[in-house]
């Protein structure tokens, strides 16, 4: 169901170390108990895109959160603070992780939602949604879009600030995980998919994998030249579906 | 790539425009990513940045990959350029002023 009335703001909440965080909120008008989205951001930050997304979810039914995770690095446009977290090697995932963890607990601290919560990000998010769902005791559902590096290859990739292959601590997922990749991506490529997948299958975890054919990474954002209609159509009716069935 | 892989180049007496006008620039950040401006999904990136004043702000460039390698060639060629015909600029000074000290 869609509904025509939203609320949106952009709210404060503790994150990481208590820290005073900030997030774009965006949910259904009305009194109805809706489940609860945390949005991730990739690489590019706290964007236009992502606060759009944050409305889609909130426009299908969902109360979304869309923290910044970039929020410790200052103010500017969000391309600006991205290259100043470009240049100190991106934020840690135990920022990440707490920041999450907090935006979770802004969510089920609302009247309006319904206690169940679901994960979803996009590029170095859909990495950070992966994690999650390996970390994050008491999700419903997660939802890893293209996420990058869940499989490492490169040892190099391995840092203090993200000292883990997600792939790794596979074991420990709970909730049901979907992922949307795109064939022709690089970052996951079509072999660290299949890796995924095989490591969830030998683990029994609760997961659907959806793979496009002529998309790439970052098939679902409109503002750059990796959109594709067709997959991008297909894909947030697979996600509205998942999520609809998990946090409904 | 979502890779956070960043290469640094070091500079000294560099200077940079931006919307706030001039500024010193001590660091240019090379890398090669999603773009936020150019349509493509990967572009060279560079960033020139004060880092020693916090690196809040940049100047920042998004190449294709064609257009980055033509970049290096024209520096490599202005850099040749300009040096020879400097060299050859002080060797005529050098050479003129020995001139005027031979007829003074």
């Amino acid at each position: 169901m869609a509904f025509e009335g939203l609320q949106t703001e952009t709210v404060k909440f503790r994150g990481h170390n208590g820290d005073m965080s900030e997030a774009y909120f965006a949910r259904p008008t009305g009194n109805k108990r809706v489940g609860g989205v945390v949005v991730i951001h990739g690489a590019g930050g706290w964007d236009e895109w992502v606060c759009e997304t944050t409305r889609k979810f909130a426009h299908n039914g969902f109360a979304a959160i869309a923290p910044n995770f970039f929020v410790r690095l200052g103010e500017g446009s969000a391309d600006d603070v991205a290259a100043r977290a470009r240049n100190a090697g991106g934020v840690s995932d135990a920022e990440v992780m707490g920041d999450v963890v907090g935006a979770i607990a802004f969510l089920r601290a609302q009247s309006t939602v319904n206690g169940k919560i679901g994960v979803t990000g996009y590029c170095s998010g859909g990495r950070a949604t992966y994690l999650a769902a390996c970390t994050i005791p008491n999700l419903q559902a997660a939802i890893d879009c293209w996420g990058g590096n869940v499989v490492v290859n490169d040892p190099s990739a391995i840092t203090p600030k993200r000292p883990v292959a997600p792939i790794d601590l596979s074991a420990n997922i709970t909730a049901p995980l979907m992922g949307l990749f795109g064939n022709d991506d690089m970052n996951p490529s079509r072999a660290d998919v299949d890796k995924t997948e095989a490591t969830l299958k030998h683990l029994g975890k609760s997961f659907e994998f959806h793979r496009y054919d002529g998309a790439g990474h970052n098939f679902l954002n409109y503002h750059g030249p990796g959109y594709r209609l067709a997959p991008a159509k297909d894909g947030w009716s697979k996600i509205f579906t998942f999520f609809g069935k998990h946090l409904g | 790539m979502c890779s956070y892989i960043v290469m640094k180049a070091a500079l000294r007496d560099s200077s940079a425009k931006g919307p706030k006008g001039w500024m010193s620039v001590d660091t240019a950040n090379v890398y090669y990513d999603h773009p936020t401006h150019a349509p493509l999904d990967h572009a060279l990136g560079i960033d020139f940045i004060n880092e020693a004043a916090g690196g809040r702000e940049r100047v920042a460039v998004e190449l294709s990959a064609e257009s980055a390698r033509e970049l290096i060639k024209q520096i490599e060629a202005a850099l040749a350029n300009g040096e020879r015909e400097h060299a050859i600029a002080i060797a005529a000074n050098k050479a003129g002023a020995e001139a005027c000290e031979y007829l003074t």
